[in-house]
């Protein structure tokens, strides 16, 4: 767990949230590239939850686990959730729930990072 | 387009997302201090982590169900209790050692604590006017 990774994942994140944002003001479906790029996140934020557990188990640094793991079991589970209710969402704005998802898992990421650093101890 | 004037639907699904985040950050924000920090002279900042989770919570609810008047009390709390703390914990720095939500007015949320109660009030009247009216 680094900066490189924690602020890597923020700005993906943000990618996709202007990408989302992007269907929300144009009044675009939920199309496959979105979904596409949700999955993407996805992935990495699953690679996160296992790298960040093992690293977690290795470190030597004074780290809340359980505030750690319960962020990144959060960050797991937002995406789909996100999907699901975008795709309820019949109007312009159930892209806008991914945009919001997306946004968190950033902000979310970056507080890991200060979790990891014991910034909030 | 939605086609009823609920709470819930177009850009309400948003709206319930956003509050939906908060509720969740500020209740496990409040369960972790009530578990790991709380000592008898620092009481007031974890009951009030408490409290405003409580409030986002009940205030997702109200909204994502369509329950108007409770929406309409729930984020009256909430627009009270952030204006209430932000201005308490700047003029007394001594009652609240560790952070809430609503602490300094939100920033540690990038001050979307403040601006949330106002886009909630805005949309509770917004929907009140029917489907003609709607975005």
């Amino acid at each position: 767990m680094n900066d490189p990774v924690a602020y890597g994942i923020a700005i993906l994140a943000v990618l996709v949230a202007v990408f989302a944002g992007w269907h929300t003001l144009r009044r675009r479906e939920f199309g496959n590239p979105l979904f596409y790029a949700v999955c993407v996140l996805e992935i990495v934020l699953l690679a996160l939850l296992v790298g960040g557990s093992i690293a977690l188990g290795r470190t030597s640094r004074d780290v809340d686990g359980v505030l750690f793991i319960s962020y990144l079991v959060t960050m797991v589970v937002i995406p789909p959730a996100a999907v699901v209710w975008g795709i309820a969402e019949k109007s312009r704005w159930g892209t806008g729930v991914v945009v919001v998802a997306m946004l968190t898992i950033a902000a979310l990421s970056v507080r890991l990072l200060g979790i990891w650093k014991g910034a909030y101890a | 387009m939605p086609e009823r004037s609920d709470t819930s639907h177009g850009f309400g699904r948003v709206l319930v997302a956003i509050y939906a985040v908060f509720a969740v950050a500020a209740s496990a924000r409040s369960i972790v201090q009530l578990i790991t920090e709380v000592e008898s002279d620092t009481v007031v900042p974890y009951v009030l982590s408490a409290f405003a989770g409580v409030v986002y919570v009940v205030a997702t609810y109200a909204l994502a169900r369509n329950h108007r008047r409770l929406a309409l009390v729930t984020i009256g709390i909430e627009l009270v209790g952030v204006i209430a703390v932000g201005l308490l914990s700047l003029v007394d720095t001594e009652l609240f050692p560790d952070q809430t939500v609503w602490s300094d007015f939100g920033r540690g949320y990038v001050f979307i604590p403040l601006v949330l109660p106002f886009v909630g009030l805005w949309w509770l009247r917004r929907t009140s006017r029917g489907p003609a009216s709607m975005v």
